[in-house]
């Protein structure tokens, strides 16, 4: 079996807090021991709330942040800055889009400049014609004719600054896509427009994804493969039917439960666990699950002892002491 | 039985000069807010929602012209003086928004920023002003209520501040309560928690117009629903009429759009095609007709009348809902 395309394993991410000689005492762990596969061709969501390290993975896998410990592997070579070459050769297969269309583009670069700048730096297309029938290929594939190409950012709405940020990020035909929030600056009907884009191309070209994003009906839609974060841990992970027909981890659960649902029948308020103290325990201090003091099953034990991540099926892996009376009991 | 209207729009315009000439952003809505009923008003950023409820408050910027009548309990509100409009700010009308970032004065304590609109009013001493804030903290569920009196807007998280904010628009008890996409910055369990504490207010008695485009906060809360595009109210119903037999294409197709937590599944959305129109852009017939599946040619030519029954209104020459005169 070949190495999965994305690998990371152990990861830790640290932000000092503070200033001064007191920088070094306290830190805020974003990441906490993340173990995370991309198989080729598959698509794997990244999902959990503000602040719980999200973005933070994106950014390290993207070589945007350090790590503070732990190993990010591409193709089963260890990710390092200082291989400049090998870096270059991974940043064309990995790309990214983000979550805000206008921002992500620049502002005094036409879209069309802008895709042929990504053609320009990573694959070396400088021939005029070349780059010229790429570019109008690439725009094509994600939705604008080549008129678009003469635009500015201002002169483009969000789900077309979208489309050519995609454009941006596809043309060099990248082995593994990462979105972050990518759609969630969307409007409804645009969104499922952008959804939709990603699923052909994902299916077209056979390319990886991982799509990070606090929206879990997206994610389902999106991704084979889901992963839930919690205060920069992994609390769960499993195929997407899995999760969402029988998730394992109380977090997860009140996570799903609190989806508001369009259809008036089915939107009963939220269950009581999904209602919870907002005030965040303090990242750096606590002991024991990430989870236990907002979680309605906690006992003693989560508060003293960390759960390890186990498995719970094929393919699934929860860390919660009491998954297996949380699994019983559904 | 039906009670007077809390609130009655009449054929509001709210047009923006721009350097293309005027922009519509909202063009000719009525609609009534009954009491004790919230209503949803959906619709895509650039449908109007928010600009409608702005001007209703006198709050439009200053490039824009507000026309038509907006009544509340009786009292006109276009065309007030800023004077005339405090009188009824925060005491009849209150509003929250989006970002509970930007609601609180960052530095000034949450007690003086829930007091300052009674004592400031004199409507309440300085005490007897804590101690109504001090209810209003309670009644929004915020934890350990008499210690945030003292606290600073950056100590409290997302979710803390939006149920100051919503605390801060109750405190003068006014009878409505417009709610500008409140919960659209939170995350999804905090959202819940903002979303029982406006239930809970409804079920107080207060009158809630909630402004949103996401359909699933409006399916928890929403006794009826309005549908915005491009300026113009489509459909009106009740909200369970709404999501079963929608009667607007676009209603229908936005619904087909949100990506569902549960039920079956296909590998595309039923996304719409095309953009929104822009509100400078002049169309002559249905605004939605270039993206509408069902569009003939009447649609592309003559605006539709909005049409209604009993409970339901909706602007359109092919409803899709059997029972509508076409």
């Amino acid at each position: 079996m070949s190495a999965p395309l994305l690998e990371v394993s152990g990861l830790d991410v640290d932000f000092a807090l503070g200033r001064g000689w007191s920088r070094a005492r306290r830190l805020l762990h974003a990441l906490r021991g993340v173990d995370l596969e991309v198989p080729d061709g598959r698509s794997v969501g990244i999902v959990g709330e503000s602040g719980c390290g999200k973005s933070t993975l994106a950014r390290t896998i993207l070589g945007l942040q350090a790590p503070t410990r732990g190993a990010i592997r591409w193709r089963g070579w260890t990710v390092d800055p200082a291989d400049r070459s090998r870096m270059r050769s991974m940043r064309r297969e990995l790309q990214v889009v983000f979550q805000d269309p206008f921002g992500s583009l620049d502002p005094r670069m036409t879209a069309g400049d802008s895709v042929a700048e990504a053609l320009e730096a990573l694959e070396g297309v400088t021939e005029a014609k070349a780059r010229v029938h790429r570019v109008a290929a690439a725009l094509d594939e994600v939705g604008l004719d080549a008129g678009f190409a003469d635009r500015y950012p201002h002169e483009l709405s969000g789900g077309q600054c979208q489309r050519v940020a995609i454009a941006r990020a596809t043309v060099v035909r990248p082995r593994l896509l990462i979105c972050d929030e990518a759609v969630s600056a969307l409007d409804v009907s645009v969104q499922a427009q952008i959804v939709n884009l990603l699923g052909d191309l994902l299916r077209r070209h056979g390319t990886a994804l991982l799509f990070i994003s606090h929206n879990l009906a997206v994610v389902r839609h999106l991704c084979d493969e889901v992963v839930v974060l919690y205060l920069g841990r992994v609390v769960e992970r499993a195929p997407r039917e899995a999760l969402f027909a029988a998730a394992r981890h109380p977090y997860t659960r009140a996570l799903i439960a609190a989806v508001p649902q369009p259809d008036p029948r089915l939107a009963r308020p939220a269950l009581e666990h999904a209602d919870t103290p907002d005030t965040r325990p303090d990242a750096t201090t606590s002991t024991g699950c990430a989870f236990a003091p907002r979680c309605p099953l906690a006992i003693e034990r989560c508060s003293t002892e960390v759960p390890p991540l186990e498995s719970a099926g094929a393919g699934h892996a929860v860390a919660c002491h009491r998954w297996r009376e949380l699994a019983a009991g559904s | 039985m039906s009670a007077a209207p809390l609130l009655t729009v009449r054929d509001l315009r709210v047009e923006f000069d721009t350097p293309e000439g005027a922009a519509r952003a909202v063009s000719g809505v009525s609609l009534d807010v009954m009491p004790g009923e919230c209503l949803a008003v959906v619709g895509e950023s650039g449908s109007g929602k928010s600009q409608l409820f702005l001007a209703c408050l006198g709050l439009t910027a200053g490039n824009g012209r507000v026309s038509g009548s907006a009544r509340l309990l009786g009292q006109e509100l276009v065309g007030l003086t800023e004077r005339q409009l405090n009188a009824c700010r925060g005491t009849q009308v209150a509003m929250v928004f989006q970002d509970p970032m930007n609601a609180l004065t960052p530095h000034l304590r949450i007690g003086r920023q829930l007091t300052e609109g009674l004592t400031d009013r004199g409507l309440l001493d300085v005490s007897a002003a804590r101690r109504r804030a001090l209810e209003a903290l309670i009644a929004v569920g915020l934890p350990d209520p008499e210690s945030r009196l003292d606290q600073y807007p950056h100590e409290l998280s997302g979710g803390q501040r939006q149920r100051v904010a919503i605390a801060m628009a109750l405190v003068c008890g006014p009878s409505l309560l417009v709610a500008d996409e409140p919960t659209t910055a939170l995350d999804v369990t905090v959202q819940a928690q903002v979303l029982r504490v406006l239930r809970q207010s409804r079920e107080r008695g207060l009158s809630i117009v909630m402004i949103t485009h996401d359909l699933g906060v409006v399916a928890g809360l929403a006794d009826r629903v309005a549908v915005m595009y491009a300026g113009r109210v489509v459909e009106m119903a009740p909200a369970q009429e709404l999501f079963d037999a929608p009667a607007h294409p676009y209603t229908a197709a936005l619904l087909a759009s949100v990506p569902r937590i549960a039920g079956a599944q296909s590998d595309r959305l039923a996304a719409i095609d095309g953009q929104p129109p822009r509100p400078q852009d002049r169309l002559p017939g249905c605004r939605f007709a270039p993206r509408c599946l069902q569009a003939r040619d009447v649609c592309r030519a003559v605006e539709p009348e909005t049409m209604t029954t009993d409970a339901r209104a909706v602007a359109c020459h092919a409803p899709l809902r059997q029972g509508w005169p076409s």
